[in-house]
C-alpha cells in the first residue's frame, strides 16, 4: 500500500467552522453559553416560530471581519446573506442563513512552517453563518431528540484552498488557523466542544498530473491527531483504489476513531440541491472603510509575527517561540514575566521561557481562551532573579515555586521564611567538608587511589549536611582542595 | 411545444419540498405547473443581460444590533406547541445513523 | 340611539374619549352584530368575545383613572389570522397550524394594543395568504356582503368582508400581490398597502418576505390614515423595516388636488378588461381632474410581465418560508416510522392544494439548473418593473388605475384554473413588486345586484400622504361610491 501511496500525490483542502465568541446568537438575543439545559436558550427567532425575523449581531460581523483581515482576505464592503434550504430536525426554519454569492471575506492566505520551509496556503473565503441545533439519539429509543440551544450561534466558515499536500501540512494548517483565531480573540479553539470543527476534502492524483482527482469529504474529525490519521487513511485508501484500476467515488465519509477508518455515509438517492437564494429578510450587510480600519487598528499581534519577534528580538529557538505563541494567554504570560524581569530582557528570555514551557504550562488551567497559571508573572520573574543572583539553586527554585504557588505568596518570602538562601560562607562549608571526609576514611582512601567517580559521593554528603543550601561552586572547590592532597 | 415540466421532475421537486403527492396530484400539478411555466416563459423575450437583480424593492442595509444576551422564551413556552416533547427536547422519529450530516 | 356599528373608527374613538360611549358598549354592539350575521358571511374564523370585552374594560378603566385613552380608544378591530397574537390561536387559514397558539405578539398587534384598540377576533383568509378569493382557507369560505354567491376577494377576504358588513370599523390585512387592495375593491371598502418597510413584519407569518406588507381596511380614508399612523414606523426587530419617521398622515387629508400631477397608465386599460369596470374607473379618474389634478397618460411598459415575475419571486420565497412547517416544533404532525415520511406526510396533510402548488413552483424555480432561467430572470425583470415606476414618478405625483380588472367573481368560478385566478391580481402586482404605497377606494358599482369597484392610487415610495390625499379628496367628492351592502340589515 505504501508503494502505491508513493505514486500518488494527495490534494487536501480543509473547511473549518469556528464559533465566534459573542454573548448572543447571530440573529437573536439568546445566550450562546455552552452547557445550559436543553432548549433553555431559545426564542421565536432561533426556534423558527411563524412570523419571527432575524436581526444581525454587530459583534459577529466585527469578529468575522477580524478573521478576514487576519487571514489576509479582501473584506467585501457589501455582502449578502443567503438561505441554504434543506430539511433536518436540528434546522428550525428549513433553511440555514449563510452566505453564498457575496461572502464577507474572500481570497486570503496564511503561511505554515514546514521543515522544508514556509508554505503559503490559500483561503478561498471566510463567511458568516448560523449554527444548527443538536440532535441526540438515546440508545434503544425509537426517537431522536432535538436541542436548539446551539441554533443560531454565529460561525465563521473558513474554506481553505486545495493547497495542502500531506496530512502533516493539513495538521499544521489547522494548528496555525486555530492559533490565529485564538490570538485575535474570536474563538476558543475547542475541538472537543465543537466550537472549532473541521471537514477535509481529500483527493489523490498520479504524481505529475495537473488535474485534481475525485475527492471525498471527511467529516467527524474532532482532534488534531484524528485529522492526520483520517487523511492518511483516506490517502492510502484512494491510492489503492486507483492502483487497482478502480475509480474513487465522490462521497462523504465519516471518521471512526475507534476503528481508525473512514467509512461512507449512507448515500442518499439524490444529490442535495440547497436552492440558495438571497435571504429576503436581510438586506445587504454594508461596512464602510472606517469600520474596517477600526477593526484593523484594534487587531492584536498575530501568532506568526509574535513567533518571529520571539526569535529575532529575544533569541528564542523557533521551537520555543512556536510553543509559547500557540496560545495567546501563554505568550502574554511569558511576555508579562519577561517585562517584570526587567532590564536584561534578552538574557532572561531563555530561562523564563524554560520555566513557562517546562513547568508553568503543564500545571496551567487552560479553558478555551482563558489560562490560569500557578503563580503571577511577577513572581515567576522574581524567582528567576533569585536564581540569577545565586540566592537559590535551580533545584531549590523548583521547590520554592511549588510552595509559592500553593501558599499564594512571593518566592522571596518563601526563601526568607524557610531560610533557603544558599550558603556561600566558606568557613561553614569547609567545616562540613572536613566532617564528611573525617567520617568516611575508606571512601577517601579509594578516591585517592584513583576512583574519581567517588567525588559525587562527597558532594552529595556535603549538600545533605548543608540541607541543600551549600553553593555548589564553593563546595566543589573546597572538596577538590581538601581531597586533592 | 416541448413539455415545460415532466412528471419525473414534479416527483423530484415534491421530494425536495418534502411533500407526499398522490398519483392524481402528480398528474394535476404537472399540467398546471406546465401552464404556469408557459406563461412565465414570456420573460425570455426580455434582454436582461445588463440588468441587476432586485431582491428588495426599497434600498436598505442590514441593521446591526448590539451583542447583548437577553432572556428568550423559556422551556415551557418552547415546549407548549411541540407535537412531541421528551427530556426537555423536541422528539422526532429516530434519525438513521447514515442520515447524519 | 346611535347605531355604533355604522360609525367610523375616528368617531368611535372620539365617543370613548369624551365618555359618550364606553368601549364595552362598542365592543358588545359589534360582537352582537358579528354573531348575528357572520354565519351568512364567514368573515371571522374566531370571534374572541371574552378577550374583546377584557380589552374594552381595560380601556374604560384607563379613562376612569383619568389617563388619556389612545388614538384607537375602544375601536373594534378584526385581525387577519396571519398575524401572530400571543395567547390567541393563529392558523394562517391552514390545517398545518390548527391549534397553534403563539407565544408572542406581532409588532402591529403591540402597537394596536398600545393605542387602546379592542380585538374582536381573527379573520378568514386564503391559506398562508395564497389566493385571490379566500376560497383557499382550510376552514371556511367567506362570502361577499354585496352578493353572497360571490367571493370577497383575497387573500384578506375575511378582513374586507368584516369591515364591509359593519362587524368592525377596522380590520388589519396583509398584501403581498394585492391581498388588501383587491378584496377592498370587491367589498366596497378602503384598503391601504403601505410602502414596503413602512410597517414592521415582525410577527407577520411570512408568505413572500420581499413583498409582504401589513395595512388597514376601513370604511373611510381618514380611518385608514389613522390606523396606518398607529401601526407604521421603524421597528428594530424587522431588518427590512425602514429607519425613517412617519409623516403626519391625517394632515394630508381634507385638501383638494390642486398642483398634483396624476398619471393614468395605458397598460391598465387593456382588452379583456370588463368594459363596465373600465367605464366606472374612467369616470372616477375624470372626477380627479375636477378636483384640480392635472391628468396625463403615462406608460409602464413592463406591466404585462409583472404576473410572471410575481409568481416566480413570491413562490420561490414562499417555498423556503414554508419549510419550517415540518411537524417538529409546532403545528400538525402526522406520525410516521421514519423522519422523511413524517415530513412528507405532515406537509401533504397540512397544506391545501394552492399552497402545495406554489411550494412546488417555487422549489422548481430555485432548483439547480433552473435558478437563472426562472428566479434569477424574475429578479432582473423586477428591476425593469421598478424602473418603469421610477421614470413615471419623475413626471407625476401619483398613478391611478383600476384595482382589479373585474368585479367580484362567483364562488367556485376560478378554483380549477390557477392562472385565471392569478389574473385577478394583474393590476395590483406591479406596485407590490416596486414596494410602492397603494390604496383602493370605492369608486362606483357595476351590475345588479350592484357590485363595488375600486380605484387604485399608487404613490412614490414612502409617499403615503399623497396617496391618502388623492383618495380622501375623491371620497369626499363622490359620496355615492360608498354604500352599505343591501342584503344585510
Amino acid at each position: 500500500m505504501s508503494a502505491a501511496t508513493d505514486r500518488y500525490e494527495p490534494v487536501i483542502g480543509l473547511e473549518v467552522h469556528a464559533q465566534l465568541l459573542t454573548a448572543s446568537k447571530l440573529f437573536c438575543g439568546c445566550s450562546t453559553a455552552f452547557g445550559a439545559p436543553p432548549n433553555s436558550h431559545v426564542c421565536p427567532v432561533c426556534l423558527g416560530l411563524p412570523g419571527a425575523l432575524p436581526v444581525l449581531n454587530r459583534r459577529a460581523v466585527e469578529y468575522a471581519i477580524r478573521v478576514g483581515l487576519a487571514l489576509g482576505c479582501e473584506v467585501r464592503r457589501s455582502s449578502r446573506f443567503a438561505r441554504k434550504n434543506y430539511f433536518y430536525p436540528d434546522l428550525p426554519k428549513g433553511y440555514q442563513i449563510s452566505q453564498y454569492e457575496l461572502p464577507l471575506n474572500e481570497s486570503g492566505a496564511i503561511e505554515i512552517e514546514m521543515e522544508a520551509g514556509p508554505k503559503r496556503i490559500g483561503i478561498v473565503r471566510a463567511h458568516v453563518e448560523e449554527d444548527a441545533g443538536k440532535n441526540v439519539h438515546p440508545t434503544g429509543s425509537p426517537t431522536s431528540l432535538v436541542d436548539f440551544n446551539r441554533s443560531g450561534v454565529p460561525l465563521v466558515e473558513i474554506v481553505g484552498a486545495p493547497d495542502l499536500r500531506s496530512a502533516a501540512e493539513a495538521a499544521e494548517y489547522l494548528k496555525e488557523l486555530r492559533a490565529i483565531l485564538m490570538a485575535i480573540g474570536v474563538n476558543d479553539g475547542n475541538l472537543e466542544e465543537g466550537s472549532f470543527r473541521c471537514d477535509a476534502n481529500v483527493s489523490v492524483r498520479p504524481v505529475g498530473q495537473a488535474e485534481f482527482g475525485t475527492r471525498t469529504e471527511l467529516k467527524n474529525i474532532n482532534s488534531f491527531k484524528f485529522v492526520r490519521q483520517a487523511i492518511d487513511f483516506e490517502v492510502r485508501r484512494q491510492s489503492s483504489v486507483l492502483e487497482a484500476g478502480e475509480a474513487v467515488r465522490q462521497e462523504t465519509r465519516l471518521w471512526n476513531d475507534a476503528r481508525g477508518e473512514t467509512f461512507p455515509m449512507r448515500s442518499k438517492e439524490e444529490a442535495e440541491d440547497y436552492r440558495y437564494f438571497p435571504d429576503p429578510d436581510l438586506p445587504p450587510v454594508e461596512v464602510d472603510a472606517a469600520f474596517i480600519d477600526r477593526i484593523q487598528n484594534e487587531m492584536p499581534e498575530l501568532p506568526s509575527a509574535r513567533r518571529r519577534r520571539f526569535v529575532k528580538a529575544l533569541g528564542l529557538s523557533t521551537y520555543d517561540a512556536a510553543v509559547l505563541a500557540s496560545h495567546p494567554r501563554v505568550a502574554d504570560y511569558f511576555e508579562a514575566a519577561l517585562a517584570e524581569y526587567g532590564a536584561a530582557r534578552a538574557q532572561g528570555a531563555k530561562p523564563v521561557a524554560n520555566w513557562v514551557i517546562n513547568t508553568l504550562m503543564k500545571t496551567a488551567r487552560i479553558d478555551g481562551l482563558e489560562a490560569i497559571f500557578a503563580v503571577p508573572a511577577a513572581h515567576l520573574a522574581q524567582l528567576q532573579k533569585l536564581v540569577d543572583e545565586g540566592t537559590i539553586s535551580l533545584t531549590v527554585a523548583r521547590k520554592v515555586l511549588d510552595e509559592a504557588a500553593e501558599r499564594g505568596v512571593a518566592p522571596a518570602q518563601v526563601v526568607e521564611e524557610k531560610g533557603l538562601c544558599q550558603v556561600s560562607d566558606v568557613a561553614a562549608i569547609e567545616a562540613a567538608c572536613r566532617d564528611v571526609i573525617a567520617a568516611h576514611p575508606a571512601e577517601v582512601e579509594a578516591f585517592r587511589g584513583g576512583r574519581e567517580k567517588l567525588f559525587g559521593f562527597f558532594v552529595g554528603k556535603v549538600m545533605k549536611a548543608t540541607k541543600g543550601q551549600g553553593n555548589p561552586k564553593v563546595v566543589n572547590e573546597l572538596l577538590h582542595s581538601l581531597l586533592g592532597a | 411545444m416541448a413539455e415545460r415540466i415532466t412528471k419525473a421532475e414534479v416527483v423530484k421537486v415534491a421530494r425536495l419540498a418534502r411533500l407526499e403527492l398522490t398519483g392524481e396530484e402528480i398528474e394535476r400539478f404537472s399540467t398546471q405547473l406546465a401552464a404556469i411555466l408557459d406563461h412565465v416563459a414570456m420573460l425570455e423575450r426580455l434582454d436582461t443581460r445588463d440588468v441587476p437583480p432586485t431582491a428588495q424593492a426599497i434600498r436598505l442595509e442590514a441593521p446591526m444590533r448590539e451583542d447583548e444576551a437577553r432572556p428568550g422564551l423559556g422551556r415551557d413556552d418552547a415546549a407548549a406547541p411541540a407535537p412531541a416533547w421528551e427530556e426537555g427536547c423536541f422528539a422526532v422519529p429516530r434519525i438513521i445513523a447514515g442520515d447524519e450530516k | 340611539m346611535i347605531d355604533l356599528c355604522s360609525l367610523t373608527a375616528v368617531e368611535l374613538a372620539d365617543l370613548v374619549r369624551s365618555g359618550e360611549a364606553s368601549a364595552r358598549a362598542i365592543a358588545e354592539a359589534h360582537l352582537a352584530r358579528a354573531h348575528a350575521i357572520d354565519d351568512r358571511i364567514g368573515a371571522f374564523l374566531r370571534l374572541t368575545d371574552q378577550k374583546a370585552l377584557e380589552m374594552a374594560d381595560a380601556v374604560d378603566c384607563k379613562r376612569a383613572r383619568g389617563e388619556p385613552p389612545g388614538a384607537l380608544a375602544g375601536v373594534p378591530v378584526g385581525l387577519k389570522d396571519l398575524l401572530s397574537t400571543k395567547g390567541l390561536e393563529t392558523t394562517c387559514g391552514s390545517r398545518i397550524l390548527e391549534g397553534y397558539v403563539p407565544r408572542y405578539d406581532a409588532t402591529v398587534i403591540e402597537r394596536l394594543r398600545a393605542a387602546d384598540a379592542v380585538f374582536l377576533g381573527k379573520t378568514n383568509m386564503d391559506e398562508f395568504a395564497m389566493g385571490s378569493s379566500t376560497e383557499n382557507s382550510a376552514y371556511q369560505i367567506t362570502r361577499n356582503p354585496f352578493d353572497p354567491t360571490r367571493i370577497p376577494g383575497g387573500s384578506s377576504g375575511g378582513s374586507a368582508a368584516a369591515v364591509a358588513a359593519r362587524m368592525v370599523p377596522i380590520a388589519i390585512g396583509t398584501d403581498t400581490g394585492g391581498s388588501i387592495r383587491q378584496p377592498a375593491s370587491h367589498c366596497g371598502v378602503t384598503g391601504l398597502k403601505p410602502t414596503y418597510g413602512r410597517v414592521s413584519r415582525w410577527g407577520l407569518v411570512a408568505f413572500a418576505s420581499s413583498l409582504d406588507q401589513i395595512g388597514p381596511f376601513s370604511r373611510t380614508v381618514r380611518d385608514a390614515a389613522l390606523v396606518t399612523s398607529v401601526i407604521a414606523g421603524h421597528d428594530p426587530r424587522d431588518s427590512t423595516s425602514a429607519p425613517r419617521g412617519v409623516p403626519d398622515l391625517l394632515a394630508a387629508l381634507g385638501r383638494d388636488l390642486g398642483g398634483l400631477k396624476i398619471g393614468v397608465p395605458r397598460e391598465y386599460f387593456v382588452e379583456g378588461m370588463d368594459p363596465d369596470v373600465a367605464h366606472v374607473v374612467r369616470a372616477a379618474i375624470a372626477r380627479l381632474a375636477e378636483l384640480g389634478a392635472a391628468l396625463c397618460e403615462v406608460s409602464l411598459p413592463h406591466t404585462e410581465y409583472a404576473l410572471a415575475v410575481y409568481y416566480l419571486v413570491a413562490t420561490a420565497e414562499a417555498s423556503s418560508n414554508l419549510s419550517r412547517y415540518d411537524g417538529v416544533r409546532y403545528g400538525l404532525r402526522v406520525p410516521a416510522a421514519s423522519l422523511d415520511q413524517m415530513y412528507a406526510r405532515t406537509r401533504a396533510a397540512g397544506f391545501g392544494p394552492e399552497v402545495k402548488r406554489r411550494i412546488m413552483l417555487g422549489t422548481y424555480a430555485l432548483s439547480a439548473g433552473y435558478y437563472d432561467a426562472y428566479y434569477g430572470k424574475a429578479q432582473k425583470v423586477r428591476t425593469l418593473v421598478c424602473r418603469d415606476f421610477d421614470e413615471v414618478f419623475g413626471e407625476v405625483d401619483a398613478i391611478v388605475a383600476p384595482t382589479s380588472p373585474t368585479a367580484a367573481f362567483r364562488l367556485g368560478e376560478r378554483v380549477d384554473d390557477p392562472l385565471q385566478m392569478y389574473l385577478a391580481d394583474v393590476f395590483t402586482l406591479p406596485a407590490s413588486l416596486a414596494g410602492l404605497p397603494a390604496i383602493s377606494v370605492p369608486c362606483g358599482f357595476v351590475g345588479a345586484p350592484a357590485l363595488p369597484i375600486g380605484l387604485q392610487i399608487m404613490g412614490r415610495q414612502f409617499d403615503e400622504p399623497t396617496v391618502l390625499r388623492v383618495a380622501d379628496a375623491f371620497e369626499r367628492a363622490a359620496p355615492g361610491a360608498r354604500r352599505s351592502p343591501e342584503v344585510l340589515p
